[in-house]
């Protein structure tokens, strides 16, 4: 197999795009056995790398056509995290808007509380399929990292996550309950200690422990097999959300709504519907502070094609291709990359993808709290903030679902001190 | 092919004597004292210098070269200005092949051909690409190739035998043997199976074998040499300079000229 270079960093060459196929129109069917969507993915790694994420490859693929592996992965859904999650009509949050009816699918009350949980069921199931004892994990918030230990309780597996040490000062509450789980919370003291470390270290850790460690990878980034098997666990949300609209409404929705940090929860959102052309797709990213860069995190909306943990897409960096620092109040959208089906979504025109600010997504945390009696995520928060603007350009009869995608109980210190600072934002009546 | 690096493996071929590359960060200590640094290694005994360009996520790094790329990246270290370091030192009089290591992200930002440019103009004989696998390599090798740079792979002890005679073909620099899985850093031991693995690559290819990854002391060096043609030592010496900058009158050119010096003993013993 060859590839085109790319001269323009700013876009892909024309000759590149050309030989993996010009993506006009969104395919399902991606990515291709190399892992490419489009020209984006791959598998940018070490050679040490290589012969765990083919051994992964493989196992994924004889995992996921085997009758007795779905059947395991359902039941585990079903019983353990409490799916399906409902999708719960919004109706005070449609009110405000005034446009569309607003749904909500309630990720956030998924065992653990978020989405996240059901990529490490999926990997969990895998791992003891591969026969390994041992799993690792990288984790920002720390979201991921409970959802891992979580399975790794379940399954009687040994868990190391790494966390940034500056990130495990601000989230005491989840770093306790991954130990509590019996998981060991690895300090990691390199380059900012944040995120985008802690993912560095987990891949060195995978490279000396391959032969008896799996690696669960938290969202749909990575080398190639990750972005695939992270989208196909999560695709449980957009395959449900799909049924239960035609059972509510009898028809499939005119809007989805998600936020996309890495994009674990959009992609798994967005998938089942990228075929869909009557449906529209919305990402909202981090727009943090602003839009100089260092003070946000919307790899899609302000960043350029560049290849970060493995593989080639959207990506914040400067001008020498050294990863750029990132922020935003939502410590699970603080990343400075994203999955690169994003990036051929985003290509592709099949999502549109927007940014909102810290305070737009404050203002939503708090209002979807005093208008539906839900503490939404951060995270999540900024698919309201979006979302609300979005449906108030629609009609009456128009539906619009947001992913809400994790709970707010994990954001409420955070939360109860930027309000004191700045004021509760006002609700409108 | 790069004529400087072929010329330096096929001298050190005739004389039966395998080259020591050892491994500096462009910019650490700091970008005005490389010059002399490398000047100084080639006096000791380098006979192939591995230019790191510093990069903010490097994953097949090992906590001494990681640590001391983010202080090269403090320090102000660019793409541009660890190039015009290496620039400087070949008007100063270095002579021996310099490959960079670079990250594909520090290179994809730049867009290869653009890359490459830049690199040749600045004395830059080929490039060691760490995280480029063999999926992804061939059209960077070519482009890297039609500026007359040299490019090296990586293979490790768990790359299955046609995987390595297909990564052996696209190297046209030397071939990077990695003698460990996992990150760089420093082993108390070398394993056992570096002789087989290097005879079964011998099977494959002509190209030069270079191993590296937990190379530290002048007798590994030994043994290393006498099996591959190059032997690539990083953390060791990062780590040295590491230890000097704590000195109360540190001297990293007298550092580097110490430490090489001290490994080439190794090279010495093998005739």
């Amino acid at each position: 197999m060859s590839q085109a270079v790319i001269e323009n960093p700013s876009r892909l060459s024309s000759s590149q795009v050309a030989e993996r196929g010009n993506p006009h129109v969104a395919s399902a069917a991606v990515p291709d056995a190399t892992g490419h969507f489009g020209p984006y993915g791959g598998t940018y790694v070490p050679e040490t790398l290589m012969i765990a994420v083919h051994q992964l490859a493989e196992e994924y693929d004889r995992a996921r056509k085997d009758p007795d592996f779905q059947r395991q992965l359902s039941y585990y859904l079903k019983e353990f995290v409490g799916r399906p999650t409902p999708l719960y009509h919004a109706r005070r949050l449609t009110e405000l808007a005034g446009g569309a009816k607003i749904y909500l699918k309630r990720e956030d009350l998924a065992h653990t509380g978020a989405h996240k949980i059901n990529n490490t069921i999926g990997q969990g199931l895998l791992t003891l399929r591969m026969g390994k004892k041992r799993i690792i994990a990288e984790t920002g918030a720390g979201q991921h990292g409970v959802a891992t230990a979580t399975a790794a309780a379940a399954f009687g597996l040994t868990c190391d996550v790494y966390m940034g040490s500056e990130d495990i000062r601000r989230q005491s509450l989840n770093v306790f309950r991954m130990r509590l789980m019996g998981a060991r919370v690895v300090a990691v003291e390199t380059g900012s200690r944040t995120l985008k470390d802690a993912t560095n270290e987990a891949m060195r850790d995978w490279m000396g422990s391959v032969g008896h460690t799996h690696y669960i990878i938290g969202s749909v980034v990575g080398p190639h097999p990750f972005p695939q098997i992270v989208r196909d666990f999560q695709s449980v949300i957009g395959q449900e959300t799909r049924s239960q609209a035609m059972q509510l409404l009898g028809r499939l929705p005119d809007a989805v709504v998600a936020c996309v940090g890495g994009g674990s929860n959009a992609a798994g959102m967005f998938y089942p519907f990228v075929e869909d052309a009557g449906v529209k797709l919305f990402g909202v990213e981090a727009g943090g502070r602003g839009l100089i860069l260092g003070q946000h995190a919307a790899s899609l909306s302000l960043g350029q094609p560049g290849v970060l943990h493995g593989s080639l897409s959207y990506v914040l960096q400067n001008q020498d291709g050294q990863t750029a620092d990132v922020h935003s109040i939502s410590a699970g959208l603080d990343y400075p990359g994203v999955g690169p089906e994003h990036a051929y979504w985003k290509d592709t025109n099949r999502v549109s993808y927007h940014a909102c600010t810290d305070t737009d997504a404050l203002a939503a945390f708090t209002t979807t709290a005093q208008r539906e009696g839900i503490i939404p995520a951060l995270e999540s928060a900024h698919a309201v903030a979006f979302a609300l603007k979005q449906a108030a350009k629609m009609d009456k009869h128009q539906v619009l679902i947001i992913n809400m995608s994790g709970r707010g109980d994990k954001d409420c210190m955070e939360a109860a001190r930027l309000l004191n600072v700045d004021g509760v934002p006002s609700v409108k009546a | 092919m790069n004529t400087n690096i072929d010329t330096a493996f096929d001298l050190a071929r005739s004389k039966h004597q395998a080259l020591l590359c050892p491994f500096f960060t462009a910019g650490y200590p700091d970008l005005a004292v490389g010059p002399q640094m490398l000047l100084a290694a080639q006096q000791a005994g380098a006979g192939c210098i591995e230019l790191g360009i510093p990069f903010s996520d490097p994953i097949a790094d090992g906590p001494v070269i990681q640590e001391s790329y983010r202080l090269a990246l403090e320090g102000g270290a660019t793409v541009e200005k660890s190039l015009d370091m290496l620039r400087q030192a070949r008007a100063a009089g270095l002579m021996i092949p310099v490959l960079a290591m670079v990250s594909f992200s520090v290179i994809f930002k730049r867009g290869t051909h653009e890359f490459a440019k830049r690199c040749t103009a600045n004395g830059i004989d080929g490039l060691v690409l760490p995280d480029l696998p063999l999926e992804e390599a061939p059209a960077v090798v070519e482009a890297l190739g039609e500026h007359g740079l040299g490019s090296s792979l990586l293979i490790a002890p768990s790359t299955s035998p046609d995987r390595r005679r297909r990564i052996a073909e696209l190297c046209t620099a030397f071939i990077y043997y990695l003698s460990v899985s996992g990150i760089t850093g420093e082993r108390a031991s070398l394993p056992s199976d570096i002789a087989p693995n290097i005879a079964q690559l011998r099977q494959v290819t002509e190209r030069p074998i270079c191993v590296g990854f937990g190379i530290h002391t002048a007798e590994q060096v030994r043994q290393v040499g006498s099996l591959a043609e190059g032997v690539i030592v990083g953390s060791a010496i990062i780590r040295r300079l590491t230890e000097e900058r704590s000195r109360p009158d540190p001297n990293p050119v007298r550092a580097t000229q110490e430490s090489i010096a001290s490994l080439a003993a190794g090279l010495r013993q093998v005739c």
